[in-house]
């Protein structure tokens, strides 16, 4: 009998996904600040769309073998929620992405795909994290003040069944690409 | 006359590609796909390393440099350069340039680079995770955190995005 997770944390693990995950973010053309910024102008929902899809097939996936008893949560990482720190840690990261042009993974695949501003926000990332450090003593204990139980999901937060929240996540993609499709006779790219 | 570049994937082909990965990384490891971990090692050591005194014993970084570079998240940022380079190349999109806003010349563009990026890297440490670490491996097992993220990321970017969309041409900026 398997036994899941594997455990599978060594070098050739990290190599190995982190060469798919990064071909899977340039080929879905995430290494240009264009189409990641035209997001938030809501003139390109590329980056909606890929982050949903992805969200509801591993969101499948992992509620399916849960329920088959082949991976039980408490043996995965499911982030608790932090309520101050992870609202405003998100919105740095969006005004992050509005004024460079990118979010941490996708300034890497950026940079390798020949992008020196790509590098220069890398090490912004960098100085973000020397700036963090300094004011950890002053931050840390209201960012980091955990808001309700240990890994709550949505389904314990609202007593509804993940085969009823993963649906209406399918439902809100598909109004969205309904309604930001390009207009009939006009195709779009 | 030299071929432009491939059209990029369908993007609910690269979303369900994204998805069946990272539920293979759940698998594998037990934890999804992260990026910010890596930069927070890596600024950890690199501080560690130029500093003669060290980073101060109690610092919120001075663990990351106690624990050094050799972790399954450094592996597998380096492995990201890889791989976007391999898709970059295959795609005929590898060139060198200073990308950023249409109305922007260079240096303001590195500028903006350098100040969105800080605000990234400051954010990932408050919300112990980024756009991939928290948004993305955080809401496929549906963590209540997961999607305060997008929240916060979506609301505050659509602000900013609204502010800077002059200098990307005044496109969606009405």
């Amino acid at each position: 009998m398997i036994h899941l997770p594997l455990g599978w944390t060594g070098s050739l693990s990290g190599l190995l996904i982190g060469l798919a995950f990064g071909a899977i973010l340039e080929g879905a053309g995430f290494a240009d600040p264009a189409r990641l910024t035209g997001q938030l102008r809501l003139v390109d929902w590329t980056v909606f769309k890929v982050m949903f899809t992805a969200i509801i097939v591993a969101g499948t996936l992992l509620y399916l073998f849960r329920d088959l008893g082949l991976l039980p949560f408490g043996r995965i990482f499911v982030p608790s929620l932090y309520l101050w720190g992870t609202l405003l840690g998100g919105a740095l990261i969006g005004i992050g992405m509005a004024v460079g042009g990118y979010c941490p993974g996708t300034a890497a695949v950026a940079l390798a795909s020949g992008r020196l501003d790509g590098l220069v926000f890398l090490l912004g990332i960098g100085a973000g994290t020397i700036l963090f450090n300094g004011a950890y003593p002053a931050i840390g204990g209201w960012a980091y003040a955990r808001t309700g139980k240990a890994a709550l999901t949505l389904p314990q937060l609202l007593h509804l069944s993940p085969w009823i929240i993963l649906p209406a996540l399918l439902a809100l993609l598909v109004a969205v690409v309904r309604l930001t499709a390009a207009p009939a006779g006009r195709a779009s790219s | 006359m030299k071929p432009g570049p491939r059209p990029v994937w369908n993007p609910h082909a690269a979303g369900a590609a994204l998805g069946v990965l990272l539920f293979v990384t759940f698998l594998a490891t037990g934890h999804g796909l992260g990026v910010t971990g890596a930069t927070t090692y890596a600024t950890a050591s690199a501080l560690a390393a130029a500093s003669p005194r060290g980073l101060a014993p109690h610092s919120y970084l001075a663990a990351y440099a106690r624990a050094g570079l050799d972790q399954w998240i450094v592996w597998e940022a380096g492995g990201m350069l890889l791989g976007g380079l391999a898709g970059a190349a295959l795609g005929r999109r590898l060139r060198p340039r200073i990308d950023g806003p249409r109305l922007a010349a260079s240096p303001v563009r590195l500028a903006l680079a350098l100040l969105g990026g800080t605000a990234s890297g400051f954010g990932a440490r408050m919300a112990m995770g980024c756009t991939s670490g928290m948004g993305l491996s955080g809401s496929a097992p549906l963590a209540v955190a997961g999607f305060v993220f997008l929240i916060g990321f979506f609301a505050a970017g659509l602000l900013a995005g609204r502010l800077v969309a002059p200098l990307w041409g005044g496109e969606g900026g009405r």
